[in-house]
């Protein structure tokens, strides 16, 4: 690791890519707003000396700003400062910091670029540069894309490695001695004699001297926890029940809200008798809201009772309202006019399909609920000029530009402080429930107020993550692939959850076909075609986001096309596989898994792989197909992530989005009637049960060129191994999911 | 009405069909135990009556007959139950909302069977949800807890 300059108190780094395309404007917005919010309101005795280190006389706060959603972001992000902090990071504070742009995400906006993960030409690092200059310029505090690790190794660690050389500046003031008579051990500066002095007893002297601007990170061979099992911050809170979600905010007199809009979606509100409801204990308040209603009481309870009393009188949807009228908009989207990119066209796919004997097949997705453990929930409070909002929100910063808008407040007077979250899955990337209880909170200023909602109201006003068809055709030659034609149709997640952010979405939207085209193989006729299906109910980023559903059309597809070249569907990737990591992974999963071993009757193993966020995945599937439907047995994984910085969660990561990803492909869909979704609750959209859990081995390389993320890429590759699996030992090949509407699971 | 919760007696003023649930969470501030999905289909709200675990979302207030505990009352930070002491040691929570109604019926189903088969957890353990899948950690956790339990 060499040395690199920082700018201490402005406290990030400029990447060379980012400089190069920086030009003057960028510069100086850089400069504006590159002031470290944390030295706004710092009382005496406290010391910020980057955005993500604030030290007073009791302790040291890391400012961990990407949320935590369940993938342990905030343990993580806290283990990156304090390994270079030389700080024991379960003896730190953590905050999530305020929303500002100084935190900006310079990575995550590149999943929007048709750049493939693999490609490191002149113009993909341009590219990524200019997504970090962007981010910067956009103040893009955003949590997603599994970004937070690639965005943050490297700032957060020079912000560790910041504060302690300056710490340690303060030292050689306080004491005389010079640099290299003075060391740091565990959140202290260790004198020549071994007396040691605590960081927290430096902060005022720290406060008043210029940061160090010259650091050295250190080599990773001094690490004492990153790439060590580490023990999660927040597991001790996690586990008697301590840790505070925004659902379990209590404030001195708080009222507590529950809202509910028309369940058919976009439909506005006709009218509406609260008279019974008024009537009933504890409801101080029956209120319009936009599209519905919302009740105001001293408990949850007696809130949601209430809200169910409320007579609505609901509007149609203006949306496409059935399932099958959604399924054919979409099958009727793959025209010239609806196409949205071709990023990958080799070899010449017509030509070659014309003389050949053509396997083709058909693959549908259906929409997904996010559905996180805690439903939607939020405490506000407007007062004069000032509007507080307390929640688990991935994106603090459009929170505060949206709410602006909606009460007339400056940006300024809004305060988002982010709260873990129970679950998220991409639903907190919206912030529709967070306006809903401004809305309330305009009509009762002075007043903390808390918003519920129901089970049922989270799941039928979800932005689910779209439907999709793919067709996919194909021939063989020389017992091995050699055209392979994969058109997928969906609606575009981009136009749909940006123009909520109220930014715009130009030009083709690469979900429609991420985890497809960008795929690591050389095929003579390759070539993946996005059709854009005009927009229908409002959708949004789920976990993986296209590659979600991408991973299962493509992985699918390339199995039936192995098996009509009477390949082996792992020799035959490995075949067509020119990426080194890739190859590594499908290699490791075959040995894992004893691949191409007899299994014995009524036993089968499929296999898939997907690269998405630049994490390739490969996983293996075992079923047995017994009297009382498929059994999964076990699940072989091999991913690789440049750098495993915890192998206990990169572990956890990976068997949750294996279970996360079989969970939905065996049982779960949201479908609609008249508008309205009709599963409203888990009864009617089981994911995985303890019971049906297979065991699920995981292996972590490190052949990958850069750091990546692990909370998304798990998820894409196991529908199709599954669905794989099924083919290979009943013979039966399922292209619709969930693959419940045509087998059994035990 | 007075209710037993974590060892001290509460007289609370509330409708005898709301549920423990809200009458824990709003009513007496105990936040461990959460609200998921209303329906007993996904276990966030697990508290213990008399040691049983019971969906405390469909406990009627006017219903209980014996104590109440909720996490809060199995364990703290500082002196933690078996159960609790697994689940730290295995990292199994991830978003950990539903973790607190995971653990009260484990330790539950512990309490009734100290040395459960594989498939007896399985079936135990499968009415409680969790949304990142943590299962597998679960699993783990409750045969560590039964070795920790008995060794006490």
């Amino acid at each position: 690791m060499g040395r690199v300059k920082t700018i201490a108190r402005r406290g990030f780094l400029i990447g060379s890519a980012a400089v190069a395309g920086g030009v003057v404007f960028g510069t100086y917005l850089y400069k504006r707003e590159g002031e470290n919010p944390l030295l706004d309101g710092l009382k005496p005795g406290e010391t910020a000396i980057t955005p993500y280190v604030k030290i007073d006389a009791q302790g040291i706060t890391l400012i961990t700003p990407r949320a935590d959603v369940g993938q342990g972001a905030w343990s993580m992000q806290a283990h990156m400062i304090a390994e270079e902090l030389d700080i024991d990071p379960r003896s730190a504070k953590l905050s999530p910091g305020p929303a500002d742009a100084i935190y900006y995400n310079g990575v995550v906006g590149a999943e929007a670029l048709p750049i493939a993960a693999t490609s490191d030409t002149m113009l993909a690092r341009g590219g990524r540069g200019a997504v970090d200059v962007m981010g910067k310029l956009m103040g893009l505090h955003i949590t997603g894309g599994s970004s937070t690790v690639p965005d943050m190794y490297d700032r957060l660690r020079m912000a560790g490695a910041v504060a302690r050389e300056t710490l340690i500046k303060a030292a050689m003031k306080q004491t005389g001695l010079p640099r290299d008579q003075l060391g740091t051990e565990n959140g202290c500066i260790v004198l020549p004699d071994g007396l040691k002095i605590e960081y927290i007893d430096l902060a005022s002297i720290a406060a008043e001297i210029e940061p160090v601007q010259d650091v050295t990170l250190r080599d990773p061979s001094e690490w004492r926890y990153l790439t060590k099992p580490q023990k999660r911050t927040d597991i001790v809170a996690k586990s008697t029940g301590r840790q505070i979600y925004g659902i379990d905010m209590q404030m001195d007199g708080m009222v507590i809200a529950t809202t509910r809009t028309n369940p058919a979606i976009g439909g506005g509100l006709n009218g509406f008798d609260a008279e019974a409801a008024r009537q009933m204990r504890g409801v101080s308040a029956v209120l319009p809201i936009t599209g519905g209603i919302a009740v105001v009481a001293d408990n949850t309870w007696r809130a949601f009772q209430a809200a169910q009393a409320v007579e609505c009188d609901w509007g149609p949807s203006p949306y496409i309202g059935d399932s099958a009228d959604q399924f054919a908009a979409v099958a009727a989207s793959f025209t010239d006019d609806q196409r949205d990119s071709r990023f990958k066209d080799e070899g010449d796919v017509e030509e070659a399909l014309q003389d050949a004997s053509v396997v083709e097949a058909e693959y549908r997705i259906p929409y997904l609920a996010h559905a996180p453990m805690e439903p939607m929930s939020v405490v506000v409070k407007l007062t004069e000029g000032r509007l507080d909002i307390w929640t688990g929100t991935q994106i603090p910063r459009f929170v505060k530009a949206n709410m602006a808008r909606l009460t007339g407040l400056d940006g300024d007077d809004i305060h988002v402080h982010v709260l873990m979250s129970g679950g998220s899955f991409g639903r907190r990337l919206e912030d529709d429930y967070i306006a809903q209880a401004v809305e309330i909170a305009m009509q009762m200023p002075d007043t903390p107020i808390k918003m519920i909602w129901q089970r049922e109201e989270d799941f039928t006003h979800d932005f689910p993550r779209p439907l999709a068809i793919a067709r996919g055709r194909g021939a063989v030659a020389d017992a091995g692939i050699a055209t392979f034609d994969l058109s997928i149709a969906a609606p575009s997640v981009a136009e749909s959850s940006l123009a909520r952010l109220n930014q715009p979405a130009f030009g083709p939207d690469v979900a429609i076909v991420a985890g497809a085209w960008d795929q690591p193989f050389q095929i003579p006729n390759y070539r993946v075609t996005g059709y854009r299906t005009p927009a229908m109910v409002p959708i949004s980023s789920w976990r993986s986001v296209g590659a979600s559903g991408n991973g299962f059309m493509h992985e699918s597809f390339m199995d039936e096309m192995c098996h009509a070249a009477g390949a082996d569907p792992l020799q035959e990737r490995l075949r067509l596989c020119w990426h080194d990591a890739s190859r590594k992974v499908l290699e490791a999963v075959g040995e894992m898994s004893e691949w191409g071993s007899d299994l014995g009757p009524n036993r089968g193993r499929g296999l898939a792989f997907t690269l998405a966020f630049g994490v390739p995945v490969a996983e293996v599937v075992e079923v047995t197909n017994t009297p009382d439907g498929i059994r999964i047995d076990k699940v072989f994984v091999a991913a690789d992530v440049g750098r495993v910085l915890d192998p206990v969660n990169f572990e956890a990561q990976l068997q949750g989005g294996v279970i996360f990803g079989l969970g939905h492909a065996m049982n779960c869909e949201l479908t609609y009637r008249d508008g309205v979704a009709e599963q409203d609750n888990y009864h009617a959209y089981e994911g995985m049960r303890l019971h049906q859990t297979p065991l699920i081995m995981v292996r972590g390389l490190e052949n990958g060129d850069k750091i990546r993320g692990i909370g998304e890429p798990a998820v894409p590759p196991a529908a199709p191994a599954l669905a794989n699996a099924i083919f290979a030992a009943t013979g039966q090949r399922i292209r619709e999911l969930p693959l419940s509407k045509s087998i059994d699971f035990v | 009405m007075k209710l037993t919760v974590n060892g001290v007696t509460h007289d609370v003023d509330v409708e005898e069909d709301m549920p423990m649930l809200w009458v824990l969470r709003d009513v007496l501030g105990i936040t461990g135990p959460k609200y998921g999905c209303g329906i007993a289909q996904c276990g966030a709200c697990t508290v213990h009556m008399d040691g049983i675990a019971v969906r405390s979302c469909q406990l009627a207030a006017g219903d209980v007959e014996g104590e109440i505990t909720t996490i809060e009352g199995l364990g703290s930070p500082a002196v933690r139950h078996a159960v609790q002491e697994a689940w730290i040691d295995l990292q199994v929570a991830q978003c950990g909302y539903c973790q607190s109604g995971q653990i009260m019926q484990a330790a539950s189903f512990l309490e009734l069977n100290p040395t459960p088969t594989d498939d007896q957890i399985d079936a135990a353990m499968s009415g409680n949800l969790c949304r990142c899948g943590t299962y597998p950690r679960i699993r783990e956790a409750v045969k560590s807890a039964a070795i920790k339990l008995k060794a006490v």
